[in-house]
């Protein structure tokens, strides 16, 4: 696809700032805009060489520390612990913070925490504002909110330049633009930097290095120019008022050091307790998320340096449903989520949908636990279909560096979606199939009558059937009716002509009259 | 432990279970009360449901020794899900059962190699075998190396790599139904890793992934056959 | 109620179902990567993995090592007690974000070096200089005294002080952001060279 794949999502989206869920509006469940993804093979090249790329990568830098599994457990360790006095720490927070001359708000929601940013930047005039990459300003659409006040915000990380100029939707943690590959960002350079401010250069060609060229002089301006920066944090240390923020390309740098005001929109679960916790996270982030030793840049603050960078230091603090996720006792470990992107690039599920699908800024693993934890399960069916989006194949548990276990927590998630409908005036079809499965289930003779309908049912295929399996077992094809979700791309094996309990019966335990036909 | 899936749809396979076990010397017996480790219902979110099929499942196998599966996921079910569920059921009678029969559930590679000791279980099976580790076993019980050095051991199989072996083959439970498009399309790329392999048979510890990634390949007209660990365990000179 | 009153009442009656009876486990953070008698070739080739520019000295041979790694003709600039002669240097005086994106270069020194990642620390001491003149100019010419190579992360965490504004540096500036390949060179300085006086 050589166009830009413009989402009329965001356009719904643009002027309406109370929307600010985090939820792209609009958004289909899970499956449906999965089926949709899925027919984009432009989209599944670009992702199976990106996560196949960045998987790699990860796993060699990872496999060069002997202490990497201690790290895990340190890590998950330390955010539990903070967790655990998430209030103290974050009271220590403000304290430190203030004496070092920052100013501390606390925000509520989206709506609160947006309306803070913009009176920042309108105090001091501002029409514009620089940006850092981050996700809390994404999860609560803060461009969108600002761009209602009169006030441009441009994304400088180069993954959110792309996004931006295509009027397209964040695909992935770490690589928002993970969906396009050079061809399309080339495209969405040539027809939309111009609009922007400095237009691409005639002659760009769609080499990597060319197009990175091309973004540093079009935000060059901007920050030389910007009075204020608008960031997000990956840490706040609580014992030091100092925030981290880890990255690659120098636009983080830019932000953070050139304009007059910083204002940083920090989650509150990024708190860590002392300065010395940084020091297992720093080692577990750079390998987790990139796939390197060490990300290019890292820069720390602890409020205001007289004679370098920033005079006016904010920083607000967000709920934004975050205390939701932390009143529950199995899902509250999503909250030691450092943002690393590990769990999208193994996923089984986000390497064939992408992270569209999701209908979230937090797609992958990560998204189809955290969107639930964050919004509440049982308001819409959008958030609702999210913790189904996985196949438990348990990757992501495996390559988290703070060991959150997705699974148990889908699972967990799935039950709180089922207990939120089960007021329902019409109960769905799923929930009728179960309780008959549990009735079938919870007595061995139910089972056993259950069993001689369906080898009826499979002599009759074995007699009249074409489909058979290698080796000769009957088989049904294309089903109708519920059978046809199976059916549309699988055979289907008959069903036996006796089962494993009638054989055991005939035979006596196996010990008379031999095997029985039906086997595959 | 049969489980539903191979006692209403593969029966073989508990039938070869129930062969080479005894062929070990192992005194056999399928509780005839048994149905289903309820994962099914735990899985896609009805715990509730789930309850009395705990019930029924630690009703049936109270008293053994060791409760011996032919699947990383129902093992894993059994050992990892029943005590959220008993939990649930705030009836302290059933958490006490399910913590005396959780642990007592072996996945069959794990029971040969780690309580038998075995590794080469005297069978035969002349034919290019590719394996595929489902996600269950690898991941939830960590069964590792096990069922290949099962496979390793059986005399005239000649094993081959599957690529991409550990990625999950998209089957997930419900989730091949809830999400059908997406399931089928990690089958694909599973089926085609096993086309590439050459190998005549397409083996795994657990029939229900083997009848999501086996009905794509026969959809796909491939020839390839699919069959439990456990039926090549079983098959010796004498049993073809 | 305020929202800083609302969010920690949040809080706290989100945690009220913690069980405070039982302590949180101690788990210990494994130690880093020993010293080692390689420690500094192994920050070297480190440092060389980014794709920096990687060059050794002896303090003798310094000012002129740094010479050598400006291009002829480059404008420099240096902060204010660098301690390092560099003929036809700007000195750092408050100079704008304009007057630095003029510069070609910049040379400082820095505060630590790790060897296990290969990282150079700026603590934007007097020798370094305010953040902003080790960022905008393109070339980034940077002094790491052997003494100063440090083993792993948690070394380098123990030793340096979070009050100061710190920049960590792993090679130029990058971005995988285009199919994940890696370009170096964004918005940070394109060329990172570093001087390792022996």
């Amino acid at each position: 696809m050589n166009t830009p794949r413009r989402s009329p999502l965001r356009s719904e989206r643009r002027g309406d700032p109370e929307k600010t869920s985090g939820t792209f509006v609009g958004m289909p469940a899970f499956p449906e805009a999965a089926s949709e993804a899925l027919l984009d093979p432009q989209l599944r090249h670009n992702l199976s060489h990106a996560t196949g790329t960045i998987r790699a990568k990860r796993s060699n830098v990872v496999a060069e520390l002997p202490e990497w599994e201690d790290l895990r457990l340190a890590g998950a360790a330390v955010k539990d612990a903070t967790l655990r006095s998430l209030d103290t720490h974050l009271l220590r927070l403000e304290e430190q913070l203030t004496a070092n001359g920052a100013t501390v708000h606390w925000a509520r929601d989206a709506a609160e925490a947006c309306a803070i940013v913009a009176e920042v930047a309108r105090s001091h005039g501002a029409d514009e504002v620089v940006k850092v990459k981050s996700m809390a300003t994404q999860e609560i659409g803060l461009n969108e909110a600002l761009e209602a006040e009169g006030i441009a915000a441009w994304e400088t990380d180069l993954a959110e330049l792309i996004v931006q100029l295509g009027d397209d939707l964040p695909s992935h943690i770490l690589v928002p633009a993970i969906h396009r590959n050079r061809a399309e960002i080339r495209e969405i350079f040539r027809t939309r930097m111009a609009a922007a401010g400095r237009p691409a250069p005639d002659d760009l060609t769609d080499d990597p290095a060319a197009l990175a060229g091309a973004a540093r002089a079009h935000l060059r301006e901007k920050f030389l120019r910007a009075k204020v920066a608008v960031s997000g944090a990956n840490f706040a240390v609580a014992e030091t008022g100092t925030l981290v923020v880890v990255e690659s390309e120098g636009n983080g740098r830019m932000c953070l050091t050139l304009p007059e005001v910083l204002v940083s929109v920090v989650g509150i679960e990024k708190v860590l307790p002392t300065w010395a916790s940084l020091d297992p996270m720093l080692r577990l982030l750079p390998r987790s998320s990139t796939g390197e030793r060490m990300n290019p840049y890292t820069s720390t603050w602890s409020g205001v340096t007289p004679g370098d960078g920033p005079r006016e230091v904010h920083v607000v603090l967000l709920d934004n449903g975050r205390t939701n996720a932390l009143a529950d006792q199995v899902g509250r470990q999503a909250l030691r989520c450092i943002r690393c992107s590990a769990c999208l690039n193994v996923c089984p599920v986000y390497e064939r949908t992408g992270g569209h699908a999701y209908g979230s800024v937090y797609p992958g693993p990560i998204g189809a636990i955290l969107n639930p934890l964050l919004k509440g399960v049982g308001n819409d069916p959008q958030t609702d279909s999210l913790p189904y989006a996985s196949s438990l194949c348990g990757a992501c548990f495996e390559v988290c560096p703070v060991r959150i276990d997705i699974p148990e927590v889908l699972v967990h998630l799935r039950s709180q979606v089922v207990d939120a409908h089960r007021g329902d005036r019409r109960p769905s079809g799923e929930s009728l199939a179960m309780k008959g499965a549990a009735y079938t289930f919870s007595d061995a003779r139910r089972l056993e009558r259950a069993e001689k309908a369906s080898s009826l049912a499979g002599r009759v295929l074995e007699r009249f059937g074409r489909t058979r399996l290698p080796g000769g077992r009957a088989a049904a094809g294309r089903l109708p009716g519920p059978g046809a979700a199976w059916t549309g791309a699988r055979d289907l094996p008959a069903p036996p002509r006796e089962s494993f309990r009638a054989w055991w019966r005939r035979t006596s335990g196996g010990t008379s009259g031999g095997r029985s036909g039906g086997t595959p | 432990m049969v489980t539903c899936v191979n006692d209403a749809m593969f029966p073989g396979t508990g039938q070869a279970v129930v062969t080479l076990l005894r062929r070990l010397g192992v005194d056999v017996e399928f509780p005839e009360a048994q149905t289903c480790c309820a994962q099914p219902m735990v899985n896609t979110g009805y715990l509730d449901e789930a309850v009395p099929v705990v019930r029924t499942f630690v009703d049936a196998f109270t008293g053994y020794d060791a409760i011996v599966t032919p699947s990383g996921s129902c093992a894993g079910s059994a050992r990892h899900q029943h005590g959220i569920v008993a939990r649930r059921s705030g009836d302290p009678g059933l958490e006490r059962a399910v913590a005396d029969t959780a642990p007592k559930v072996h996945e069959l590679s794990e029971f040969l190699v780690d309580v038998l000791g075995l590794t080469d279980v005297g069978a035969y099976f002349p034919h290019q075998v590719t394996y595929h580790p489902t996600c269950h076993s690898l991941r939830m019980l960590g069964v590792g190396d096990r069922p290949r050095r099962l496979l390793e051991a059986v005399r005239g199989l000649r094993l081959v790599d599957l690529p991409a072996a550990t990625e999950c083959c998209g089957f997930g439970g419900t989730f091949a139904v809830k999400n059908a498009d997406t399931s089928v399309a990690m089958g694909a790329d599973k089926a085609r890793h096993v086309r590439e392999t050459g190998a005549e048979v397409l083996v795994a510890g657990d029939n229900s992934c083997l009848m999501h990634i086996g009905g794509v390949l026969s959809r796909q007209r491939s020839g390839v056959r699919v069959m439990h660990l456990a039926e090549i365990l079983a098959a010796t000179e004498g049993t073809p | 109620m305020s929202a800083r009153e609302e969010i920690l009442a949040r809080v706290r009656a989100a945690l009220a179902n913690v069980d405070d009876s039982v302590a949180p486990e101690e788990v210990p953070v494994p130690a880093g990567r020993p010293a080692g008698d390689d420690l500094v070739d192994r920050f070297l080739e480190r440092v060389a993995d980014y794709r920096a520019v990687v060059k050794t000295c002896t303090a003798r041979g310094l000012a002129k090592a740094v010479r050598d790694a400006l291009p002829e003709g480059a404008r420099v600039v240096v902060p204010a007690r660098l301690g390092i002669d560099v003929p036809g240097a700007v000195v750092d005086d408050g100079l704008t974000a304009a007057d630095l994106d003029a510069c070609d270069a910049v040379v400082t020194a820095a505060r630590i070096g790790i060897a296990e990642t290969g990282t150079i620390v700026l603590d934007h001491g007097d020798d370094q200089g305010r953040r902003a003149i080790s960022l905008v100019p393109d070339l980034h010419v940077c002094v790491v005294r052997r003494d100063q190579v440090v083993a792993d992360v948690p070394d380098a965490v123990a030793l340096l002080d979070p009050a100061r504004p710190l920049t960590w540096i792993s090679g130029p500036s990058a971005t995988s952001d285009i199919e994940l390949d890696r370009v170096e060179g964004v918005h940070g300085p394109r060329t990172l060279h570093v001087l390792l006086v022996r």
